[in-house]
């Protein structure tokens, strides 16, 4: 599939991502099949599909879980295929995931401070004696979290309290705040909006937007809220049976048959683009009043 | 009532011991350990250096099994590691003490990282097999090889520090429980870094921690290495306690014991290996002290090792059924308490 | 010169003794396969068995055949009230958890048993045929022979059981998944108890064969180490993997005592242990848990 390039947009840098010919098996069956997209800097770019369409499997893929049988993960400019995923996060691949992947057995600062793993510089003999180096980078790292992340995402009243104690809600957010904590380049969120209402929604896009202002950090996400996905994103990936099907800006994909059939069978399109728009419509009048 | 307390900085908040009371506390003990060995008789003296063994040795666990959510069965193994190190180095060598426990402390640490080597492929009671494969294997080596003495084992000369043999109690005392003290406070601050949070992420989740920046197998076999560090040099001091060290003083046995500690005492916390270290230590004892009093006399002492089995053992049981988060709970339970006296919650 | 008689017979001796591993490490497997719990208080339950039987047959006088069914019964009865008391109520608890639970059963029955009947080794009554089994010029003790017949017949029993019957297939489904078996309609606690009382039994025919060789003590329930090792080595969830990995630990184990002497054995078997778990981490023929992100 051809990506069409926005009417007016500059000529394009080479992407900060690149997922070029991924294949991924597990045994006979095809998780992924040549799937191959870039990702811009600076953009929001949303994978979607219909479910068993392989999006968590390509985000493993990316993040270094699985191994592709062909293609290649490019991160600026560099193969990552054959760097292992502790090293991915270290340069830049920060991600949340699709269900909650808290740690149960800490605190939500503890979690977030986790997060900031990959950067820290402790070893065991700094961590066994603790003042200097270990207390030094302890305090620095907790300071920045508070003023950057947590004040940010404003989760400072539950700092200190068992993850597993947190709604629903309020665990997705600090698994946000942990893959923040990672410094990301690229912030990949797995469905960062399953099962919010509303209200956490529009909190959680305000969110991603302003992490992209002010941080600077591409994101990356998969997401099934086609409000959510259509408003926001400035490029859409579209992933059925494994294979891309369609990318584009969000208003070429809304309008591609492809799309609509992956979603519906081959049902009615016109309804599903009605719908569509429908759904894009007020999402984007309210976007514009909080702006 | 303690209502809460207030902390100015972050550095306060990280620390350790974090209000008054915990201080006043913390001297209080510090006061005690200082003063228990001048006014304790032999056998709480030789009852406390056990128990002070124990402890080290517990926490050490704790970090691996606890705190990464390895369950390893070898813990005896690394002790004996560490014993047997003790043992020949100070007769080969002659060379200090302290140097000597530093040795016990490295040859178990290289054990316990071999042995934590498939631990990346091998996962939970599999894994545990393995530790126990490891056991009997050194068992094996200890029993068969020249050097450590074969069947009948080593016996030790007594430790030599400034010039003074360390050959009571009372004077192993002022050995062990500052050996001991040292290891809990590493212990405490290792889980205030990033190493210790690394562990317990692989504990919770391990493969979300690879991909959140976590090296498994390197933190693996640093979990590995850090508590048989810890088994070792705990071995080493049981080597100056008892200062003979034969193929059978660490059998399988004991590394159940240490499991059932920490498995009383609270797994994952600081407390609850100390807590459970004490408790399993001292459940015999008081169990013997029980018999001595009861009438019956001599006929009754036959019975004193099956009951210590079944104490033992219903013990693990009632524990894990009705408190499964172990002694540590427990405590925090009644502290809570007497903080929101006269209030219920 | 290889003496092909002597490895012959070794190897023989290696392989019924094998049977014997087989049937108690069918035991363990019933529990896992069904509750996920590894019961390493196995060989305290042989042990409990085979006591049971000394006290119906040579305490009581019972007839033989009656001792026999009484101690397995008996041992049924054990296996439902340790389920019900102390596996039970530990239902969605780590699996650490109940591992610690059993540990301290073993520790228990090994008190009781002490208590009760006293410490030291004891013989049981005789009563399997005392004929020495001979192939070709091979000796084969008859009481290891006829013991890995019993082993044989129960193996294949249960082996299709779990295929055939309705119970092995819930017992299967109730592994698998509680949940799901639960809105299928199955009586999830009655599969747990059901699981347990049979391994109990199975342990209890294993424990007084074993007994019968080798002798009844307190200390039997070591026998519980190598049946630990032939359920690891085979797939803690693999009937087959129980049978497999039955006979190769009885192969080695013969062959490492004989070869190399007796304190080589279990290192022998430790070592083909650690080996095969290098190579497939969940056993011979255990499941791969795949695990998912």
């Amino acid at each position: 599939m051809e990506t069409q390039p926005a009417p007016g947009a500059p000529a394009r840098a080479a992407p900060l991502l690149q997922v070029d010919g991924v294949t991924l098996a597990f045994g006979g069956l095809r998780a992924l099949s040549n799937v191959g997209f870039g990702v811009q800097a600076g953009s929001i770019t949303a994978v979607i599909g219909p479910n068993g369409a392989g999006k968590t499997s390509l985000f493993n893929t990316i993040s270094g879980f699985y191994r592709p049988a062909e293609g290649a993960i490019r991160l600026r400019g560099q193969d990552i295929t054959r760097v292992p995923a502790p090293q991915r996060a270290r340069m830049g691949l920060g991600r949340s995931f699709q269900n909650i992947a808290l740690f149960r057995g800490m605190t939500v600062l503890d979690n977030i401070k986790l997060g900031r793993h990959a950067h820290l510089k402790t070893n065991v003999f700094d961590a066994l004696f603790y003042l200097g180096r270990a207390r030094r980078e302890e305090a620095e790292l907790r300071r920045d979290i508070e003023e950057r992340i947590i004040d940010f995402l404003e989760i400072d009243h539950i700092r200190h309290a068992p993850v597993s104690a947190l709604p629903y809600g309020l665990q997705k957010r600090v698994e946000m705040a942990r893959a923040l904590a990672m410094q990301p380049e690229i912030l990949m969120l797995d469905e960062p909006v399953a099962g919010m209402n509303r209200e956490e929604t529009e909190d959680m896009a305000r969110f991603i937007l302003d992490v992209r202002a002010e941080w600077g950090v591409t994101v990356l996400m998969v997401e099934h809220d086609m409000g959510m996905v259509m408003d926001l994103s400035d490029h859409v990936v579209v992933l059925n049976f494994g294979q891309v099907i369609a990318q584009g800006v969000p208003a070429v994909v809304q309008a591609d048959p492809e799309v609509g059939r992956a979603y519906l069978g081959s049902g009615n399109v016109d309804e599903l683009r009605a719908k569509l728009q429908a759904a894009a419509r007020p999402q984007a009048a309210t976007a514009g009043a909080a702006a | 009532m303690r209502i809460g307390t207030l902390k100015e900085s972050y550095t306060a908040d990280a620390a350790l011991f974090d209000s008054r009371t915990q201080h006043a506390w913390l001297a209080v003990a510090a006061a005690l350990l200082l003063l228990f060995p001048f006014m304790a008789s032999d056998y709480w003296l030789y009852m406390a250096c056990l128990v002070a063994i124990n402890v080290a040795s517990s926490t050490g666990l704790n970090i691996l099994t606890g705190y990464t959510g390895l369950v390893s069965l070898g813990q005896a193994a690394f002790m004996g590691l560490g014993a047997y190190t003790v043992a020949i180095v100070q007769a080969r060598w002659g060379t200090p003490l302290l140097l000597n426990l530093l040795a016990g402390g490295v040859v178990a640490m290289l054990g316990g990282i071999v042995v934590g080597i498939p631990s990346l492929r091998v996962k939970g009671l599999y894994l545990a097999i393995v530790t126990i494969a490891a056991s009997f294997i050194a068992h094996f080596l200890f029993a068969n090889f020249g050097f450590t003495g074969g069947t009948a084992g080593l016996s030790m000369q007594p430790a030599r520090i400034f010039g003074i043999d360390l050959d009571t109690s009372f004077r192993l005392y002022w050995l062990i429980v500052p050996v001991m003290v040292l290891m809990l406070l590493g212990a405490a601050n290792l889980f205030r870094t990033r190493i210790g949070r690394a562990f317990i992420a692989i504990r919770d989740r391990d493969i979300s921690a690879e991909v959140l920046g976590i090296p498994l197998l390197k933190y693996k076999l640093l979990s590995f290495g850090l508590s048989s560090f810890y088994a070792g040099v705990a071995g080493g001091l049981w080597a100056y306690f008892f200062r003979v060290v034969t193929p059978e003083s660490f059998p399988l046995s004991m590394s159940i014991f240490f499991l059932a500690a920490i498995i009383v005492g609270g797994m994952g916390s600081i407390l609850g290996g100390i807590l459970g270290a004490v408790f399993m230590t001292l459940v015999p004892e008081l169990l013997k002290l029980v018999f001595d009093w009861l009438p019956g006399g001599s006929e009754l002492t036959v019975f004193l090792s099956p009951v210590r089995l079944i104490v033992f053992g219903a013990l693990i049981i009632g524990f894990l059924v009705f408190e499964p988060l172990g002694l540590a709970e427990m405590w925090r339970r009644t502290r809570r308490f007497f903080h929101l006296w006269p209030f219920r919650n | 010169m290889m003496d092909w008689a002597f490895l012959f017979e070794i190897s023989l001796t290696g392989i019924a003794s094998g049977g014997l591993y087989a049937l108690a490490a069918l035991a363990f497997v019933m529990v896992y396969k069904a509750t996920r719990v590894v019961n390493i208080a196995i060989g305290e339950m042989l042990m409990a068995g085979a006591y049971l039987f000394f006290t119906f047959a040579a305490m009581w006088a019972l007839p033989l055949w009656a001792a026999i069914a009484a101690a397995v019964l008996a041992s049924g009865l054990l296996g439902a009230v340790i389920e019900r008391t102390m596996i039970r109520p530990l239902l969605g608890e780590p699996e650490i958890s109940v591992f610690m639970v059993t540990v301290g059963l073993g520790s228990v029955l090994v008190g009781l048993v002490e208590l009760l009947w006293g410490a030291d080794q004891r013989r049981l009554p005789d009563f399997m045929p005392s004929q020495p089994i001979m192939v070709g010029d091979a000796f084969l003790a008859p009481k290891v022979f006829w013991g890995a017949v019993v082993a044989a017949v129960f193996i294949a029993a249960v082996l299709l059981l779990f295929r055939y019957w309705r119970g092995g297939v819930a017992l299967r489904a109730t592994a698998s998944d509680q949940g799901a078996a639960y809105s299928v309609g199955i009586n999830v606690p009655r599969v747990f108890s059901l699981a347990w009382v049979a391994s109990a039994m199975l342990a209890a025919v294993s424990g007084i064969i074993v007994g019968s060789i080798g002798g009844i003590s307190s200390s039997m329930g070591v026998f519980g180490l190598s049946v630990l090792v032939v359920v690891i080595v085979g797939g803690l969830d693999s009937v087959l993997g129980a049978l497999v990995a039955g006979l190769l630990i009885g192969l080695v184990e013969a062959l490492a005592g004989a070869y190399l002497g007796g304190e080589y054995k279990l290192l022998a078997t430790f070592v083909v242990l650690v080996a095969i778990l290098m190579v497939r981490p969940y056993g011979l023929f255990g499941t791969h848990e795949i695990e998912r992100l």
